[in-house]
């Protein structure tokens, strides 16, 4: 579960979003639209504070993760951050193993039986429909992978985690067609077991894959949440004209 | 041909008549010097000359202690150099976001650091180094201070590399709730190597090269050193001295001087080769 109340993030004094009060139930797909520069990725990372890794970044109202405060003492930025998975734009693999790219991350939190280790990596690598294809060269560079494979690689690595929430910030649009809707389908299989909040320039793919859209615009030189709801409502319905037009093509 | 095309096509091939007539410049000044080291030193360097002591003030004989007395200088100032380096970049390059000020006081006291003369870094290590800390002329003291001569200019290279790899890799690693250390030893690290070893083999080439910081603080004794708290003499000193104190040895000097310029001509095939392999 994820809700932000009027949060507003901005960097060195500019605001780029303000005031989004949004909710995300548990194991719902939102995707978040709006074009370039609207502030969707600094929503996103305000969500696992990956903001206190900017200088300058500043955040204020309220953003609640499982109803606790992500700035709340209670809870350390790597507890939040273990819970909250989190697939960039660009695949992002280190430059180590397939196999190694899952393991560094869960040796870190803990786990240490090799046994569970290799368990555990291809439990989360079928997951993501990807042993069938490298489970012979687990031991080969993640970077000779294909960038669908690097991304559902990705997608793996922090299922690995066993997260609640996946954060994904455009985790199509560096992927070939086919690739991409490769991950697309991987993205809906998430559907109940994971709360997706994925940001997309593709609204076609915003509106196969999720359930509610939630639509930034730039007003004033600054992100604001302008439209939100079911789906197929937004799409079919808009009832904020900036959002109408931009989804017929008019805007954005 | 219209008249501003060809005015365009005169205008580059000026331009690269011009870039070409500075690269061979450049080159030539390069080959004239190695030919002339070579040539003038390289007729005197036999296996004799590598293994044997010198004799007659450096007139006859060999240059084996002086050999060893630079490796152990250099292993001394890489030895401190590594690790002090590496992690200064590292927390140049991660660490600093939250403490920028300090960061940029760093960078800035390194850059000055980097411009003073090595004569200065040999009076200095030699009032800090072989009084202050009663360590004498010795291999220790002359490593030392090398090493504080070579930092500022490792540490800038190492935090530019580290830096060219870290962005998304960073990113990565905190999303996925892992320590600095893990993310910067174990994924940025290895991935920034390459760089690393570039920026070390500027350091060594600087070291190796040093003659003024080591008179001060590592001696010019042309015996064997003992161990490193004894005093040693440097391939670079052991030049100086035939050159400028030894009358009629010129020769040594430049047999000497071609020594030097093959190991760093060897130590830069090394490490690229590295480089190469790591990449």
């Amino acid at each position: 579960m994820i809700e932000t109340k009027d949060l507003s993030v901005s960097y060195s004094g500019k605001t780029v979003i303000r005031d989004v009060s949004l909710k995300v139930a548990p194991g719902e797909i939102l995707a978040i639209v709006g074009p370039s520069g609207c502030g969707k990725s600094s929503f996103l990372a305000a969500i696992n504070r990956l903001t206190d890794l900017v200088p300058g970044a500043s955040v204020s109202g309220q953003v609640l993760v499982d109803c606790c405060d992500v700035r709340s003492t209670s809870r350390t930025p790597v507890e939040l951050r273990k819970c909250c998975g989190m697939i960039f734009q660009k695949p992002n693999p280190f430059e180590m193993s397939v196999k190694k790219n899952i393991q560094l991350p869960l040796k870190e939190h803990g786990v240490r039986d090799k046994a569970e280790l290799n368990r555990i990596t291809e439990e989360v690598l079928k997951k993501v429909g990807l042993w069938d294809e490298v489970h012979d060269r687990l031991n080969q560079s993640a970077t000779e992978l294909s960038g669908g494979q690097q991304q559902r690689l990705c997608i793996a690595r922090a299922m690995a985690l066993r997260p609640q929430i996946m954060l994904m910030d455009e985790p199509c649009s560096a992927l070939d067609p086919i690739s991409s809707a490769t991950v697309e389908s991987l993205i809906e299989s998430m559907r109940g077991d994971f709360t997706v909040v994925i940001v997309t320039h593709n609204l076609a793919q915003a509106r196969r894959i999720s359930d509610r859209t939630a639509v930034f615009w730039v007003v004033d030189g600054v992100g604001q949440l302008i439209a939100e709801g079911e789906t197929e409502q937004v799409f079919e319905n808009p009832k904020n004209e900036v959002a109408a037009a931009y989804f017929s093509g008019l805007k954005g | 041909m219209s008249s501003s095309l060809r005015r365009l096509t005169f205008s580059n091939a000026l331009s690269a008549v011009f870039a070409w007539g500075c690269v061979m410049v450049v080159g030539a000044a390069a080959c004239l010097l190695l030919y002339s080291v070579i040539v003038a030193g390289a007729s005197q360097v036999n296996w004799e000359f590598l293994v044997s002591e010198p004799e007659d003030s450096g007139r006859a004989g060999g240059i084996a202690p002086i050999i060893l007395s630079t490796v152990w200088i250099i292993f001394v100032c890489l030895l401190t150099t590594i690790p002090l380096g590496v992690g200064t970049a590292v927390f140049l390059a991660d660490y600093s976001s939250g403490s920028v000020r300090l960061a940029s006081w760093i960078r800035t006291s390194l850059d000055v650091l980097g411009g003073v003369p090595s004569i200065v870094f040999g009076l200095f290590g030699n009032a800090f180094f072989c009084q202050a800390l009663g360590m004498g002329y010795s291999i220790l003291s002359g490593g030392l201070t090398l090493a504080c001569m070579v930092l500022p200019i490792f540490i800038r290279v190492a935090e530019s590399a580290i830096r060219n790899v870290a962005s998304d890799h960073y990113q990565a690693a905190m999303a996925l709730a892992m320590s600095k250390w893990t993310t910067s030893f174990r994924v940025i690290l290895p991935k920034a190597l390459p760089g690393l070893l570039a920026a070390l083999t500027l350091g060594l080439a600087r070291a190796l090269a040093e003659t003024a910081a080591l008179i001060f603080t590592s001696g010019y004794v042309t015996r064997y050193p003992d161990s490193i708290r004894d005093s040693g003499r440097s391939l670079s000193v052991h030049i100086y001295d035939l050159a400028m104190n030894v009358t009629g040895g010129n020769d040594r000097a430049f047999a000497t001087a071609a020594v030097l310029v093959i190991l760093l001509l060897i130590i830069n095939g090394v490490t690229y080769w590295v480089a190469r392999r790591l990449q």
